[in-house]
């Protein structure tokens, strides 16, 4: 029996009433990017890039070009003011080829095929106007894509994510290291670059499998077995770690019976996510919030969802979505509760805890602040079902709704029911007026 | 589903309904006696003098150069639905009106033959001895080797009920136009061949004669001729006139389509399958559809070879020489297209003027309402071709906007228009007195002198001048010209109308009084040769015989400033000149002589009942009234205050019913005036089959009588039903694959269409369902199986169970959201006395039309959706609208969800854009279900 939280039939809050699915994809649909405001392009094992309009739901473009899976997408809209404004994207294939597509007329720009191995990951370095692509190397690229500058082979495996720091610097996850990059123009060229290696760190157990910058002075790193670290992007140190959420038995206040396995795929760190205060971790079918300021976790759901959680992202609302393997999307909400320091902390009911945990460098600190701080819960507002299989990852368009793709193949945009019907209304009268048929009597 | 459904009286069972009519019979005091004259099967609504046939046919005589008027056959071709009727008897009576002008042969003057290519009448007449009346149709078709070239036709409509006929004559005269237009081209092109085989058989004949002549010359070394070659000379040039003038008859059939192509009215009979053309042969062009094609002239080349054969010098057309049959005149292929087309009026015939007219009426009606109907309509039975006067309304009514403020310009044309017809009733006489006098300047002189002094002249008069001049004592009450126009036709059913209806019916009762005989010919057209320009220099008649064209403009010569003496061109020419006086002058002397020429209002209308009350009127055909609406809305008020639609359609039915109520009625003999149902055909014989097919009925009776039981069986009925109207996907789940199938046929008529194209049911599965099955189906069969995959699929409905009502059909449960509401209530009362199948139909669907025409209006107003002003906050416009629903709409709970999917479907099909499909989209929402037992 499952102890995941269900919600029933009634949900208020759930704003999504209303769907489209969106059928084109003969594979598994792993990427789904924002374009502009109302564009996406999604990829998936099947080669084929699809974009869409997240409004109505209208096939814009289908980009073939690639023979084998998608392995990264990164959208490249210049800002560039000597160029036009195209909007490009960027693929990455296992045939270890690159291609630049533009997105407004739906053609192939460019195509690199030089790779020695897959590239796995693609970043955009907008203030430079240069991107990035990681696989066995990292190669340094301009928009024209002649490659800037390369480093030497860094490891079979490959590089399997990138990320931008402050001072041109690139955060590299190759394994278990984290590897430190800076980007610097060359001295010889006008366009040269060169990149170098400036720090590897190895604080992780194991493999990396997650990488997210928080702001400019702080990004995170989340491994396979659960660890999480906070490290400074300036001077690289670690600011604080958090590891063993899984483990049970670090939490006094917690039933021994929903001690969980401690298998690495139950506590590998899928995802991560952040606003300014928080990292939003997806850790097995768990999903955490870890405070930066406190340093600890100040809410969680260990079993959000049936199996893994794919994707998580915070929404402005205080509104969490998350997307997991077992097909369902679901909507939390961090809820604050003020807890009076008699009271025992309130369990059971919804399986939820409201938890403080610190660190051990401070943990005897954290047991105090524990009684007159704040108790954060996350609470489950809605789910949406749709998928009958894994959703694999999804994408908040705000107002426009909220897209899904899956390993059905389907990508579903989930809509407010409401405001498509008064949009459709406003469609109506202007397509009234259009006709002329607008001569209603008074 | 607009008309009341339990109002008319013929909404007919074939097969009674096994279990719903196996109730006990009513003890005898409660029963109510019998209709006193009822013997088996007899037809209450029935005239009591009956007619000697049983039902309407169609009856196609010939008038036989050799022994007169004689049938042909009858549609149905069954001995029993004639019966007794005498038929040979009324072939003489419909085929001595004929008013063709049909005159062929040598005109005077003219060196050569001339094909007459004659219009053909149409004439109502009634036989009251034998209690028949008809619209009769006659043509003629092309016969070498007939009289003149020519054999005079007829096709009748028999039917007992005279208000059928008049009421649904124009829908008559337009299909049995299509009729006749098919035999005509396949006849022109049997004659073409004919012609041809003719001209080979004269070209061999010459080139023996010519031979022959030739040898006797070289024989002949006197110096004379002798006698006989004197004859074969004479022989040979006989032979070679005759070439000539059968080349020109060929020359004058091929060119026919060519020249009848200018005339707008033409309208080319065109085979609906051209495969079925295979046999006929390429070379059977459809006649003249494109006007580049060189007319006809290739058309008929391709003869298969023939073998030319001597013409004997004096093969005179003898008695005892066989004619040819219908069949060999109009080339079989096109002849049994006819048959076809005369079954398929006979289908659409069939049956209760009241029906007719009922299920044209409602059909008009929904096809107006173009936003709204495709939610619960049949569209096939929309798109089907309309019945003529009906689509004309709708087009009037698409056209031109009759605002109240254009009202009084629209008012004056029309008035012209009416003269128009006016005239073409009275010109009957000149029509007869042109037969007697045949081919001299008179008639247009004598006709314009007439059309001039008729104006003082009572309506009667002209009646009664026109069957004394016809030297028979038959009636011609009004006649109507077959070329007649758009707006034209639409005033001709009130052409004749009187004074007032007092007047009107004691004329009607002199008129009577003045006729011996028992033919009335009720309606005719008059006749029109159509002759080519080229052709009028050397056929003087035909010019006179032009004035009818020019009529079409309006009555225009009816005036009295136009000057009688001028002829044609200067008479149009005065007439556009005066045009804009003449209508006014129109108006004033109609104003004064009649003043029902114009159409009453619909408050002025005569009421629908009688001083007895008892409802005499039949539905009348309905005619678009003043409250138009433009762009093809339907005519709903939709912000006139609390008036709700179904308020406003039932006066907007009546009102056009007072507004077309003709004055065809009153013409027609008061004595004699029965009851509307007055066809003696309506019981016995099966309802008009639609258009559609007999099936799209069938289905829908079936559906009714399956909701019926499916209303009475289940008690969770409504919350199921509103499942359907709500748009939640109900799944049917069972192992009885014929048992599911009934229950979705008995719910599919409660489901909304998402689209123009079918409904979206989906009878059985046995898949497990996907979400995008719920985007397409909205109602759905299910098979619940034991094996693995069944397994699969109960998972599936599980999962999906927020979108779904499932409806279990083994264990008698639904599992679905809780329905407070009142609409379903009505739509589905468990304990309602309605027995029929089809009846439950109609009243199924004339709630589920309410309810449309509340998603219409809350659709379209603007302040529901939208904020009055900028500033307007978003919650006050949600509150006005859920006061809209809830106060103006009057509707409770769950109802409100209804209409608001109905809106939105509304909103997505008039949003959707033509050639896109767009997507489908699926709308939920997230409330608890409950589990229903019985």
């Amino acid at each position: 029996k499952s102890s995941v939280q269900t919600i029933g039939e009634e949900q208020i809050q759930n704003p999504y009433t209303e769907l489209l699915v969106l059928k084109g994809h003969q594979d598994i649909v792993r990427f789904l990017v924002q374009i502009d405001d109302c564009r996406f392009a999604s990829a998936g094992d099947d080669g084929i890039i699809f974009l869409w309009n997240a409004q109505t739901g209208e096939k814009l473009h289908e980009l073939h070009g690639h023979t084998h899976k998608i392995t990264a997408i990164a959208p490249f809209s210049s800002s560039d003011v000597t160029e036009e404004e195209t909007d490009l994207i960027i693929t990455a294939s296992a045939d270890r080829t690159v291609i630049v597509w533009d997105c407004t007329s739906g053609r192939q720009v460019q195509k690199v095929s030089c790779f020695h191995s897959t590239v796995k990951c693609l970043t955009v370095l907008q203030r430079l106007n240069v991107w990035l692509s990681g696989g066995s190397d990292l190669c340094v690229w301009n928009r024209k894509l002649d490659l800037l500058c390369k480093t030497t082979h860094l490891t079979d495996a490959g590089i399997s994510a990138l990320v931008e720091l402050p001072k041109n610097c690139v955060a590299a996850a190759v394994g278990k290291e984290l590897i430190i990059f800076r980007l610097s123009a060359s001295n010889n060229g006008s366009e040269g670059w060169n990149i170098l290696e400036v720090k590897r760190l190895v604080d992780h157990q194991d493999n990396i499998s997650s990488l997210v910058s928080v702001n400019d002075l702080t990004f995170v790193t989340g491994s396979h077995i659960g660890e999480l670290i906070v490290w400074d992007a300036l001077d690289w140190t670690k600011q604080a770690s958090e590891c063993n959420f899984w483990d049970s038995s670090v939490h006094p206040d917690i039933q021994p019976e929903i001690k969980l396995s401690q298998s690495p795929h139950e506590t590998s760190v899928q995802h991560l996510t952040s606003d300014e205060e928080c990292v939003f971790a997806a850790v097995g079918k768990g999903i955490y919030v870890y405070n930066l300021q406190m340093k600890r976790v100040i809410a969680c759901q260990r079993t959000a969802h049936d199996s893994s959680v794919l994707h998580i992202e915070k929404l402005p609302n205080r509104q969490l979505i998350s997307c997991s393997e077992d097909g369902s999307v679901r909507i939390w909400e961090l809820r604050e509760k003020q807890q009076l320091p008699a009271e025992p902390v309130p369990t059971g009911f919804f399986n939820m805890w409201g938890f403080g945990r610190a660190n051990k460098q401070a943990s005897q600190a954290a047991k105090k602040m524990h009684e007159n701080t704040p108790v954060y819960f996350l609470e489950l507002v809605g789910d949406l079902i749709g998928h009958s299989s894994a959703v694999q990852m999804f994408l908040y368009f705000g107002e426009l709704g909220l897209a899904t793709c899956s390993a059905d193949h389907l990508i579903i945009l989930w809509k407010d029911g409401e405001r498509e019907s008064s949009l459709r209304s406003l469609t109506l009268f202007k397509k009234l007026a259009q006709n002329g048929d607008l001569q209603l009597k008074l | 589903m607009i008309s009341a459904p339990d109002v008319v009286a013929f909404t007919r069972e074939e097969e009674l309904e096994d279990d719903l009519y196996r109730e006990p019979p009513l003890p005898e005091e409660y029963s109510v006696p019998l209709f006193p004259f009822s013997g088996q099967g007899a037809n209450p609504w029935a005239k009591v003098a009956g007619s000697k046939f049983t039902r309407d046919f169609i009856l196609i005589s010939e008038f036989s150069e050799q022994v007169g008027p004689q049938p042909l056959l009858t549609i149905p071709d069954d001995a029993k639905v004639s019966g007794t009727f005498d038929l040979n008897y009324f072939s003489l009576r419909i085929m001595s009106v004929d008013y063709q002008a049909s005159f062929v042969g040598h005109p005077p003057g003219s060196a050569y033959p001339k094909l007459n290519f004659v219009e053909d009448s149409k004439v109502v007449l009634g036989d009251s001895k034998e209690g028949a009346f008809a619209y009769v149709h006659h043509l003629t078709l092309y016969d070498l080797e007939a009289r003149g070239f020519v054999r005079p036709f007829c096709m009748a409509y028999i039917s007992a009920d005279e208000h059928k006929i008049m009421q649904q004559f124009q829908e008559l005269s337009t299909e049995f136009s299509k009729a006749s237009e098919c035999l005509k081209t396949g006849n022109r092109k049997a004659f073409a061949n004919e012609l041809e085989k003719k001209l080979k058989d004269l070209d061999y004949t010459r080139t023996v004669l010519h031979n022959e002549t030739e040898q006797q010359k070289k024989a002949n070394d006197k110096g004379y001729y002798t006698t006989q070659a004197i004859e074969k000379a004479n022989e040979l040039a006989s032979v070679e006139k005759s070439i000539i003038e059968h080349q020109d008859l060929l020359r004058q059939i091929r060119s026919y389509p060519y020249r009848k192509l200018k005339d707008s009215e033409f309208h080319p009979y065109e085979p609906e399958c051209a495969l079925d053309r295979a046999d006929v042969g390429s070379d059977q062009d459809p006649t003249a559809s494109d006007p580049a094609e060189p007319g006809e002239t290739h058309l008929y080349t391709h003869v298969p070879s023939y073998t030319p054969k001597l013409i004997k010098a004096k093969s005179a057309k003898c008695f005892d020489k066989k004619l040819k049959t219908l069949e060999e005149l109009c080339d079989v292929y096109f002849f049994t297209q006819t048959l076809d087309q005369l079954h398929h009026i006979e289908r659409t015939f069939r049956g209760d003027v009241c029906y007719l007219l009922t299920e044209q009426i409602s059909r008009a009606l929904l096809k107006q309402q173009s936003v709204t109907n495709f939610l619960f309509e049949d569209m096939s039975f929309l798109e089907e071709k309309p019945p003529e006067k009906q689509y004309r309304g709708c087009q009037g009514l698409g056209q031109d906007a009759i605002d109240e403020k254009c009202l009084e310009e629209s008012l004056a044309p029309k008035v012209v228009i009416s003269l128009g017809s006016y005239k073409s009733s009275v010109e009957c006489v000149p029509i007869k007195m042109e037969q007697e006098m045949e081919d001299s300047e008179e008639p247009k002189m004598s006709e314009s002198v007439m059309s001039e002094h008729q104006e003082n002249l009572d309506y009667l008069d002209a009646d009664i001048k026109g069957s004394i001049s016809s030297g028979e004592s038959i009636e011609v009450l009004g006649t109507e010209k077959s070329a007649s126009g758009l707006t034209k036709s639409e005033s001709q059913a009130s052409l004749p109308v009187m004074p007032s209806p007092q007047a009107g019916r004691s004329k009607v009762g002199s008129r009577r009084t003045v006729s011996e005989d028992s033919i009335e010919v009720l309606s005719t057209c008059p006749s029109e040769s159509l002759i080519p320009e080229d052709f009028k220099a050397s056929y003087p008649s035909a010019i006179n015989e032009e004035p009818y064209a020019d009529d079409d403009e309006g009555g225009l010569r009816f005036t009295p400033r136009v000057n009688p003496a001028v002829d044609g061109d200067d008479g149009q020419d005065d007439a556009s000149k005066q045009e804009s006086l003449v209508q006014v002058d129109a108006a004033c002397c109609i104003g004064k002589e009649s003043p029902n020429f114009l159409e009453p209002l619909p408050e002025l209308g005569q009421k629908p009942c009688e001083e007895d009350g008892v409802v005499r009127i039949p539905p009348q055909p309905y005619r678009p009234a003043e409250q138009g609406l433009r762009g093809g809305f339907p005519a709903h008020d939709c912000l006139s205050g609390g008036l709700l639609p179904y308020e406003l359609d039932s006066r907007y039915l009546s009102g056009s019913r007072e507004v077309s109520k003709s004055s065809l009625d009153e013409c027609s003999d008061s004595t004699s005036y029965i009851s509307s149902a007055a066809s003696t055909c309506s019981d016995r014989t099966p309802s008009p089959a639609q258009p559609g097919g007999a099936a799209g009925d069938r289905h829908r009776k079936r559906a009714g009588q399956n909701a019926l039981r499916f209303i009475r069986q289940y008690p969770f009925a409504h919350p199921a039903i509103y499942s359907l109207l709500s748009g939640r996907t109900l799944v049917v789940l069972g192992e009885d694959e014929a048992m599911v199938k009934r229950l979705v046929t008995a719910l599919s008529i409660f489901v909304p269409n998402c689209g123009a194209y079918a409904k979206p049911v989906k009878h059985w599965v046995t898949s497990a369902l996907h979400l995008v099955d719920f985007q397409k189906w909205k109602l759905i069969g299910l098979q619940r199986a034991v094996s693995p995959a069944g397994v699969n699929v109960l998972h599936a409905l599980s999962r999906y169970s927020r979108y779904l009502s499932i409806l279990d059909a083994d264990s008698k449960t639904l599992r679905c959201p809780l329905y407070k509401g009142t609409v379903v209530a009505r739509l589905a009362d468990h304990r309602t006395q309605i027995k029929r199948g089809s009846t439950y139909y109609m009243h199924v669907q004339s709630i589920l039309t309410q309810l449309c025409s509340k998603a219409f209006l809350f659709t379209f107003c603007h302040h529901l959706h939208l904020p009055i002003s900028e500033r307007e906050p978003e919650e006050s416009v949600v509150n006005r609208r859920m006061n809209f629903l809830k106060l103006q709409l009057g509707l409770a709970n769950e109802d409100i969800k209804i209409v608001q999917y109905l809106a939105e479907l509304l909103k997505l099909h008039y949003i959707q854009e033509p050639g896109q499909g767009g997507n489908p989209l699926l709308r939920f929402d997230y409330v608890p279900s409950f589990l229903y037992k019985i």
